[in-house]
């Protein structure tokens, strides 16, 4: 054949700079745990620790569920509406009337699969009005994450639900070989998501929609299919962390999830999420779910008065995405 | 044209295919023979494009056959048969631009990069060596590990040729790759053309430059109207007679009314003084003089639109002057054309003129908001009053003048693009394809208006590669690769008009 020119590069060397990118997170990390050591001893003692992972495996849940769906071009707000009413809807058909249930006296045992089916069903109703109905990703799951909520105070009469089975309840409060079982479950949910979308065919699917949806038509993709399937699992995810905040509080709160969505999208991107789709690492995210974890944990350690915390918070998360825009040195979409 | 004997790599026969109303093919016929590299050419709306949909499998025929090696083409669901029989590199990119170089060739299969492999788990180290090795078999000098976004044109068209002969496909369809390519790169993707013909890839190469054809082109199949014209041995077939078939000598084009001469005393009022735009033209200088229609022509990549974008103000020169009756214009400011007499029919009416939802008589007398009422307040009466009478004038087919806009038929919104251009009074009115996508009458009504404006005394630039609508103009300048090669006064002959676009000279 024609010019053959040696410009191959050597592989390893784009491996590192790979790496690299996937990576730019864990200084900031380094910085949190060099700050909150200096700002309290408590901070690095085994239980805070373990708290701030226990404390995050909600949000990190939610934020990988958003971010395989950002992945793959979409967008789905209602997934903090899922967090609350998942659990909601599995207790409340398996608990007796008398404690808020609807009578409908289910065996105890099927409260967590009917919570994940819950999510899988609100994820495959998404997907249907925004695949086959063609209809915008962004006010769909508007409307849902509005319609889920007021089902959930509907069907609850806006009441927190306290008396709970203890299948719901295990999950969220087990401990296993010395850690809780919801930072073990969130731990390999992420490192199965971080296999699934670095080698497997159809998760690098995910990439090549959200890239060039066009080009992964014709490269054989079925790729209505392959959002669907991403939104059921989001839906899921959701509903999990769900199980595992009412496990953890003991509670369904009626306002369980409600404002979540705002931290799942800044985790996302500060974690190197593009709004834009085909960009991104599911370790990226997680980072991010950690770097803002730590920050929460360092004010509250740090004294900060309860109603200065949420101002200071969101401008950390705005300082946050400058800095990564700065770094990365480039624009977020 | 197939050897008796020999199979055919494609064979296509009676291909018809309609959409809604629009016949897109009729009685179509392809037949290329292993190995050789065949051109497909026709003008715009020839159905070339639908042609090759349906050679790859994205539409289906509504009657003929399609072959391939003899066998009959695959299920149309089954989009892994038709890679292994066809692959085509598209004029947009399909690449996906997050992903490496390595992961673009083989996206969707691969496991294919690994031959033998069972798991389902992806081996980037031995894909990476795959794609290293497909890229040096082909000579392509790219990193595997490079994201394809980084890649320019020329290298990301390598990179999916790579990808359609790496799928098993030994027939590629090439749908204008010189588009976007400069010199140097066309030479070279002829070079590789040529490589892989002896290799005996069958290749199928459309092109809009017949020159090009003649290069690097053993057959040619000419389309017309959704038709098969000929298909002949391009050693066989002059150039004229190509360009005969293409535009289909006297096929049922009515001459205009011919024009009154214009007076040599007429001033000029655009005046184009060494233009020049890096990667669009190059040193254009040209005059309209009052009441003249002056036609510019060329092929998609010949600059002319980007040129009158840059006299209306769409766009900035990096060098040269525009100005109107003598006044400079200030460059790069769709107001600063407006305030200066330039009255602009852009491209495309969907995206740059009109506003969908918006009134017909909202977006008919945009530009002349400060003339309904006083202030800056518009007066709907006012406003109606003077839409109703653009709407007649202009012969406007709308039920009433206050239903959005975007209900009009093309023509007639097309109708609405022109009453505004020329709401202003300009002294120069700038026109891009005016007539692309309108059916007959209502060619004839824009068209009629032109001509009624520039009566008036307005001096009209008329952007278009439709043979039918340079026939209005008193001179027509051709542009080829962003410089003006060629001038025609009116009474020009077809054939030599289209030699000049396809830069056969």
């Amino acid at each position: 054949m024609t010019a053959i020119s040696p410009a191959v590069a050597p592989p390893r060397r784009v491996v590192r700079l790979a790496r690299f990118r996937d990576l730019a997170l864990l200084p900031a990390i380094l910085v949190l745990l060099l700050v909150g050591v200096l700002i309290d001893p408590v901070f690095l003692t085994a239980t805070n620790l373990t708290n701030v992972m226990q404390q995050q495996t909600e949000l990190a849940l939610v934020v990988l569920a958003e971010a395989l769906i950002l992945i793959s071009g979409k967008f789905d707000l209602s997934l903090e509406s899922v967090v609350g009413l998942a659990p909601a809807l599995a207790v409340v058909l398996v608990v007796p009337a008398a404690a808020g249930g609807f009578g409908t006296g289910w065996a105890t045992a099927l409260a967590v699969p009917l919570c994940l089916l819950v999510g899988a069903a609100v994820g495959a109703f998404n997907g249907l009005l925004i695949l086959r109905l063609r209809l915008s990703a962004f006010i769909v799951t508007l409307g849902m994450l509005i319609v889920l909520r007021g089902l959930q105070i509907g069907i609850t009469g806006g009441q927190n639900l306290f008396e709970l089975p203890p299948s719901v309840l295990y999950l969220g409060s087990a401990v296993w070989l010395g850690l809780p079982a919801s930072v073990w479950m969130t731990g390999l949910l992420f490192a199965a998501g971080i296999g699934v979308l670095g080698y497997l065919r159809q998760g690098r699917a995910l990439y090549a929609i959200g890239g060039n949806v066009d080009a992964a038509r014709a490269a054989g993709v079925r790729t209505d299919r392959v959002v669907w399937t991403v939104l059921i699992v989001g839906g899921m995810l959701a509903a999990l962390a769900g199980l595992l905040m009412t496990g953890r509080l003991g509670s369904v709160a009626a306002a369980q999830g409600d404002g979540m969505i705002f931290t799942v999208f800044a985790a996302a991107v500060i974690g190197g999420i593009s709004m834009d789709g085909g960009k991104g690492t599911l370790f990226g995210a997680l980072c991010g779910v950690l770097v803002l974890g730590l920050i929460n944990n360092i004010l509250t350690l740090a004294g900060v008065s309860a109603q200065w915390i949420q101002a200071i918070y969101g401008l950390v998360i705005l300082v946050a995405l400058m800095l990564a825009r700065l770094t990365t040195g480039k624009a977020q979409d | 044209m197939t050897m008796p004997g020999t199979t055919a790599a494609v064979e296509a026969s009676g291909i018809s295919k309609r959409f809604g109303a629009t016949v897109a093919l009729a009685d179509a016929r392809l037949t290329i023979t292993p190995g050789s590299t065949h051109a497909l050419v026709g003008r715009n709306g020839a159905g070339k494009s639908t042609l090759v949909s349906i050679l790859t499998g994205l539409n289906r025929p509504d009657s003929g056959t399609l072959r391939f090696d003899g066998e009959p083409a695959p299920a149309p669901a089954d989009r892994r048969r038709w890679r292994q029989h066809v692959a085509c590199v598209y004029q947009k990119s399909t690449v996906i631009p997050e992903l490496s170089v390595a992961e673009n060739l083989f996206v969707n299969r691969h496991a294919e990069a690994v031959p033998g492999a069972r798991s389902p788990w992806i081996r980037w180290r031995a894909l990476r060596a795959a794609a290293t090795d497909l890229l040096d078999e082909y000579g392509i000098a790219v990193d595997p590990a490079r994201p394809a976004g980084d890649l320019g044109v020329e290298q990301r068209q390598l990179v999916e040729i790579a990808r359609a002969l790496s799928a098993g496909a030994r027939f590629v369809i090439l749908d204008e790759p010189t588009a976007r390519l400069d010199a140097d790169a066309i030479q070279r993707l002829f070079q590789r053309m040529r490589v892989l013909a002896t290799a005996g890839v069958t290749l199928l190469f459309i092109s809009h430059h017949l020159h090009e054809v003649f290069d690097v082109c053993d057959t040619v199949t000419v389309m017309r109207d959704a038709r098969w014209v000929l298909t002949a041995p391009v050693s066989e077939i002059g150039r004229d007679a190509l360009v005969d078939a293409m535009t289909g000598e006297g096929a049922g084009s009515i001459a205009p009314p011919s024009r009154q001469p214009i007076t040599g005393t007429a001033p000029a009022v655009l005046d184009v003084h060494r233009l020049d735009l890096p990667g669009g033209y190059h040193d254009v200088t040209l005059t309209v003089r009052a009441g003249e229609i002056v036609g510019v022509t060329g092929s998609g990549s010949s600059g002319k639109v980007a040129l009158a974008e840059t006299v209306a103000g769409l766009r900035r020169a990096a060098a040269g002057t525009v100005r109107v009756r003598d006044v400079p214009v200030r460059p790069g400011s769709v107001p600063a054309a407006l305030a200066a007499g330039i009255g602009l029919v852009p491209q495309d009416r969907h995206r740059e003129g009109l506003v969908p939802l918006l009134s017909v008589a909202e977006n008919a007398t945009m530009p002349i908001g400060d003339r309904l009422g006083p202030g800056s307040v518009i007066l709907p009466r006012r406003r109606a009053a003077v839409a109703s009478e653009m709407v007649a004038r202009y012969d406007i087919k709308t039920g009433d003048p206050a239903e959005p806009v975007a209900n009009l038929s093309g023509g007639n919104a097309q109708k609405v693009v022109l009453a505004r251009a020329l709401s202003t009074d300009p002294d120069v009115l700038v026109l891009i394809a005016p007539t692309a996508g309108v059916d007959v009458r209502s060619k004839q009504t824009l068209l009629g208006a032109v001509r009624d404006a520039a009566a008036a005394g307005t001096g009209v630039l008329l952007i278009s590669d439709e043979i039918d609508d340079l026939r209005h103009c008193d001179r027509v300048l051709v542009m080829f690769h962003g410089e003006v090669t060629a001038e025609f006064a009116a009474g020009w002959d077809d054939a030599a008009l289209v030699a000049a676009m396809e830069g056969i000279r």
